[in-house]
C-alpha cells in the first residue's frame, strides 16, 4: 500500500516534469523565432508605414524623412487615442506641408478602427488609410483601400467642404457613401476622419514645433 | 494497418473535418464569406495541421498519457505562434492578408482532434498525410462555402484573389452580373449556417446514392 502511493507520487512527479520539459521546449522555441524574426518584422513594418505615408503625400511634395519627422501628441478624444500618439510630419525644404495622424475610429462594429489620416497645411485631407481593423470580411470591410475606393472619397475635404454638419454618412443625411449592410463601419471611420479635422484646426499651431 | 488510400479517403471526404466530424466551425463560419477569405483560412489551417500532426507523432512514444492533452495544446500554440512569426517576418504582405486567420487556427478544435485521435497513435509519415488531407478536405469545403456565399451574396468569384496570389491574379474576378443588389442574408453568419447544411445534405445524398458518388468522388480524384 505504502510502497504504491510512493509509486504513485512518482508517476504524478514525472508527468509534472514532462509537461514542464514541453513547457520549456515550447517557450523557448517561440523566444528563438522571435528573437530571429523581430529584426525583420520591424523592418517589415516601417517599410509599410512608409508605403502608407507615401500613399497618402504624394513624393514630389515633401523632401523629408517623414518617418523619421515624428512627433509624440498627447491622449485625445478627437483623435480617439487613450495613449500619447505619433504624428509624421511632410515638409519641402523645410517648410511644413502636411502632417499624418495615427487616429482611432472607437466604435466600429468589431471595435477600433485604426487609421492614417494625412492633412495638408490649409487644412484639407491628403488621404486616409486603414492601418488595422476587425470589420467584417465581405461587409465592413470596404474601408481597406484594396477592397474598395470609398475611403479615397475623403481626398480634398475639409471642414469648409463640405459643411461640419454634412460630414455623415448618406444614411444620416451628410455626403459620404454607406455599405450595403454595413452602416456602423463608414459611420465610425467618417466621425474619426472629422473629429482629426478638428483636432488639427485646434492644435495647428503646435504640431510642426518640434519635439519637446 | 492504415493505408494511405483510406487517409486520404477518410481525409478528403468520409471522415471530412467540416462535413462530417464537424469541427472547427467557429473560423470555418466566420470567414467563409468569400471564395478567396476560404482559401487563406484553409491554406493556414492546413500548414497547421501537418506540422503539429508531424510532431505530436514523432513524441508519441515519450508522451505520458496523463498530460498528452495539455501538450498537444502546447505544441500546437508554439507551432501556430512560430508560423505567425515566420510569416511576419518573411512574407509580411501575405501576412496583412493572413493575419486575422491564424489566431483563429487556434480555435480550430479539429487540429487537437488530430492530434489526438490519429497522429498520437500512428507514425510520422502517414500522420504527416493525414494531417495534409484532412487539412486538404477542410480547404476544399472552406473554398466550395466560400465560392457558395460570394456568388449568392456579392454575384462575384475569386473578387480580391489579388491580395493573395499577386496583382496577376486580379483579372480571375468574375462579376456575373453588374446590377446583382447583393443578397445580405449569404454573407452574414445565418448564410453561413444555411450553405454548410446544404453542402452536408450534398455529401449525405451522394453517399446514398452511390452511382451519382462514383462519378464525384472522381472528379475529385482528377481534380487533385
Amino acid at each position: 500500500m505504502a510502497k504504491n502511493k510512493i509509486m504513485h507520487k512518482r508517476q504524478i512527479l514525472l508527468s509534472g516534469l514532462f509537461l514542464w520539459l514541453f513547457a520549456v521546449a515550447g517557450t523557448s522555441l517561440v523566444t528563438v523565432t522571435e528573437q530571429t524574426t523581430r529584426e525583420s518584422i520591424l523592418e517589415n513594418e516601417r517599410r509599410v508605414l512608409l508605403r502608407n505615408l507615401h500613399a497618402l503625400l504624394p513624393e514630389h511634395r515633401m523632401d523629408n524623412d517623414i518617418a523619421n519627422d515624428t512627433r509624440r501628441v498627447t491622449a485625445s478624444a478627437l483623435l480617439g487615442t487613450e495613449k500619447d500618439s505619433t504624428i509624421y510630419r511632410a515638409r519641402y525644404q523645410g517648410e511644413p506641408v502636411a502632417v499624418v495622424f495615427n487616429s482611432i475610429a472607437p466604435n466600429g462594429y468589431s471595435g477600433k478602427i485604426h487609421l492614417l489620416i494625412g492633412i495638408y497645411l490649409d487644412g484639407s485631407i491628403a488621404g486616409v488609410r486603414v492601418i488595422k481593423h476587425a470589420e467584417t470580411p465581405g461587409l465592413g470591410d470596404g474601408i481597406e483601400v484594396r477592397k474598395s475606393d470609398w475611403i479615397r472619397s475623403f481626398d480634398d475635404n475639409s471642414l469648409a467642404s463640405p459643411q461640419p454638419d454634412r460630414w455623415r454618412v448618406k444614411r444620416d443625411g451628410g455626403v459620404f457613401d454607406q455599405f450595403t449592410g454595413a452602416t456602423i463601419t463608414p459611420r465610425a471611420v467618417v466621425a474619426a476622419v472629422k473629429n482629426t479635422l478638428l483636432y488639427y484646426r485646434q492644435n495647428a499651431d503646435n504640431i510642426f514645433q518640434p519635439d519637446s | 494497418m492504415t493505408t494511405n488510400t483510406e487517409i486520404t479517403r477518410s481525409g478528403l471526404w468520409s471522415n471530412n473535418v467540416a462535413l462530417v466530424q464537424l469541427l472547427g466551425l467557429c473560423p470555418l463560419l466566420a470567414v467563409t464569406s468569400t471564395l478567396v477569405n476560404g482559401i487563406g483560412l484553409g491554406i493556414a489551417t492546413l500548414i497547421t495541421l501537418v506540422l503539429s500532426n508531424t510532431i505530436v507523432s514523432l513524441i508519441r512514444g515519450f508522451v505520458r498519457n496523463e498530460v498528452r492533452l495539455p501538450v498537444f495544446v502546447l505544441i500546437i500554440a508554439s507551432v501556430v505562434t512560430i508560423i505567425e512569426l515566420t510569416m511576419k517576418a518573411m512574407f509580411y504582405d501575405l501576412y496583412l492578408v493572413l493575419g486575422i486567420f491564424i489566431p483563429l487556427i487556434v480555435t480550430n478544435c479539429a487540429i487537437i482532434g488530430r492530434a489526438e485521435g490519429f497522429a498520437s497513435r500512428n507514425p510520422v509519415l502517414p500522420s504527416a498525410l493525414d494531417g495534409l488531407m484532412m487539412g486538404l478536405g477542410f480547404l476544399l469545403v472552406l473554398a466550395l462555402l466560400g465560392a457558395l456565399r460570394e456568388i449568392i451574396g456579392f454575384g462575384t468569384l475569386f473578387a480580391h484573389a489579388e491580395i493573395m496570389f499577386g496583382e496577376a491574379a486580379g483579372s480571375l474576378t468574375i462579376v456575373f452580373n453588374e446590377d446583382y443588389p447583393g443578397f445580405l442574408l449569404a454573407i452574414l453568419p445565418p448564410g453561413a449556417f444555411f450553405g454548410l447544411a446544404f453542402l452536408i445534405v450534398g455529401k449525405n445524398w451522394l453517399d446514398l446514392h452511390p452511382r451519382a458518388k462514383g462519378v464525384a468522388v472522381e472528379a475529385i480524384a482528377e481534380g487533385r
